[in-house]
């Protein structure tokens, strides 16, 4: 039996078409993938994220496991910040990629459903001889992203504090539609939006109030379809895609939130020596010239010879055209590289481009 | 519930037919679109194209998968649906209809009586779990 988010009436009444996803029932779509999508991306639209893990991490050790545990900086963090990063394993592979934002009691941990469990276990594990205490706050907190750029005109209507002062990766503690909860300016859609995190009692109530603010704006409930191709559109990394075990931070092009300068962390000696060597291969942005999609594990290819494998693809409605993301030999990796990829159709011209894809997102 | 119109035949892959004389009208289920959802593009096999009972003759790519599309039928390719080389989505529309694929002349008309009459699929689509 898949689990429930506070949200799941609410998603049932609107219409949600509902699949198993990391053990909850969660809507794959709406309208239609196309249609959410450019809802997101030229007005508004909302995710339920309950699905992800929340934890808690407090303790007067807090910030110094927290440091050992993850890459990037946490003793950096502003009140009410967020920082982007990932934890790895001693080996360098990826635990997991998650969000940390510092509150006044605590840090509060946000991870992949599908790791969640894991992600937990294996911060106990490392947690020890820490004065630390984890606490899972999933089911006790629901999380509603609020997308797009109109996303600030509909919450404005619903809370006394200006989110015009609220940077980019930054939050506040406040009350919205009449519920005291931590909102942030964060999300994985490109645009800029908002990520709110409400007692799971209230998360019903806020739905319905988030909906009745945006109607002039056409806010639009969105699944778990457009959530992929908006974050494929801007190179957002997936677990189980794009990141996992098997691959390091630095071929993954996420070496920017790996801080070698740290004294230490998990993982450090192994990912320095990557660094130090080079990576033999890295995830590249890969558009199709003419027709067709690239799909996960379809072979990348040059003159016959195999040089790595899709790892998310599909077709980008911002684009109209294939995409994908998959790792590629070095020497191959160059923007404006002419590649094949090996699909269902037969192989099709890809080149390698920038990242993202999508160049005229919103976020601030 | 998807749809399934009673005047139709069809397979166990989500191919529907519908007979004009000696030619053979192809689609996809209503069943089959909603599953991928988000059709982006069709592969149709060309015009003149011979085709054998349940070959993959051409592919379907939506947003978030690909499919092949199989041929319910052996014959001879004599029309594909022009509009969805700038409208695939019409498929999603109107799967029965404005949504056909090809057309075909039947080298055998018997086959289309051996494909599953709109209760058989109604049947197969609930053995699924659909």
């Amino acid at each position: 039996m898949d689990a429930k988010t506070p949200f799941y009436e609410k998603i049932l009444q609107a219409g949600g078409r509902m699949v198993p996803f990391a053990g909850y029932s969660m809507p794959m779509q709406f309208e239609g993938i196309i249609p959410e999508h450019t809802k997101v991306r030229q007005s508004v639209g909302v995710f339920d994220v309950s699905h992800m893990g929340r934890v808690e991490v407090k303790g007067p050790q807090a910030l110094e496991f927290l440091e050992h545990l993850v890459t990037n900086h946490v003793s950096k963090l502003q009140m009410f910040q967020a920082v982007y990063t990932v934890m790895c394993y001693p080996e360098g592979g990826i635990v997991d990629d998650l969000l940390i934002y510092r509150l006044p009691e605590h840090y509060l941990v946000v991870v992949n459903a599908n790791n969640n469990a894991k992600d937990q276990a294996w911060m106990r594990e490392q947690a020890e001889g820490y004065d630390v205490e984890i606490i899972d706050r999933t089911a006790d907190i629901g999380q509603l992203a609020v997308q797009g750029p109109r996303a600030e005109d509909v919450l404005s209507k619903l809370t006394e504090t200006n989110l015009s002062e609220i940077g980019f990766y930054q939050g506040i503690q406040t009350e919205l539609a009449g519920v005291e909860m931590f909102i942030s300016r964060t999300g994985y859609t490109g645009e800029d939006g908002f990520e709110l995190y409400i007692p799971a009692a209230h998360a019903e109530a806020v739905w319905d109030k988030v909906f009745e603010a945006g109607k002039e704006e056409g806010i639009a409930p969105i699944g778990l379809g457009a959530r992929d191709t908006l974050r494929l559109e801007m190179k957002y990394a997936l677990y189980g895609n794009d990141i996992d075990k098997t691959t390091n931070p630095i071929e993954a092009g996420l070496s920017w939130v790996v801080k070698l300068d740290k004294p230490r962390f998990v993982g450090k000696e192994a990912l320095e020596k990557v660094k130090e060597k080079k990576p033999s291969r890295r995830l590249v942005c890969l558009e199709v010239k003419d027709k067709g999609i690239p799909r996960p594990h379809d072979l990348i290819m040059t003159e016959g010879e195999e040089l790595g494998h899709v790892t998310s693809g599909t077709f980008s409605p911002s684009l109209q055209k294939g995409i994908a993301l998959g790792y590629v030999r070095r020497g191959h990796t160059k923007s404006g590289t002419e590649l094949k990829i090996r699909t269902r159709r037969g192989e099709i011209p890809v080149e390698v481009v920038k990242p993202p894809f999508y160049k005229n997102a919103s976020h601030k | 519930m998807s749809e399934v119109p009673e005047d139709l035949r069809y397979t166990k892959t989500h191919e529907w037919v519908r007979t004009e004389g000696t030619k053979a009208v192809i689609g996809i289920t209503d069943f089959a679109q909603g599953e991928l959802s988000d059709i982006v593009m069709v592969e149709a096999p060309q015009v003149g194209r011979e085709i054998k009972k349940e070959e993959a003759m051409g592919v379907i790519e939506a947003v978030k998968a690909v499919s092949d599309l199989y041929s319910p039928i052996s014959g001879k390719v004599i029309e594909v649906n022009p509009k969805l080389g700038t409208n695939p989505e019409t498929i999603n529309q109107d799967p029965f209809g404005e949504g056909w694929i090809v057309k075909v002349e039947m080298a055998d008309p018997k086959e289309f009586e051996k494909l599953m009459d709109a209760s058989g699929y109604k049947e197969f689509l609930a053995a699924e779990g659909h």
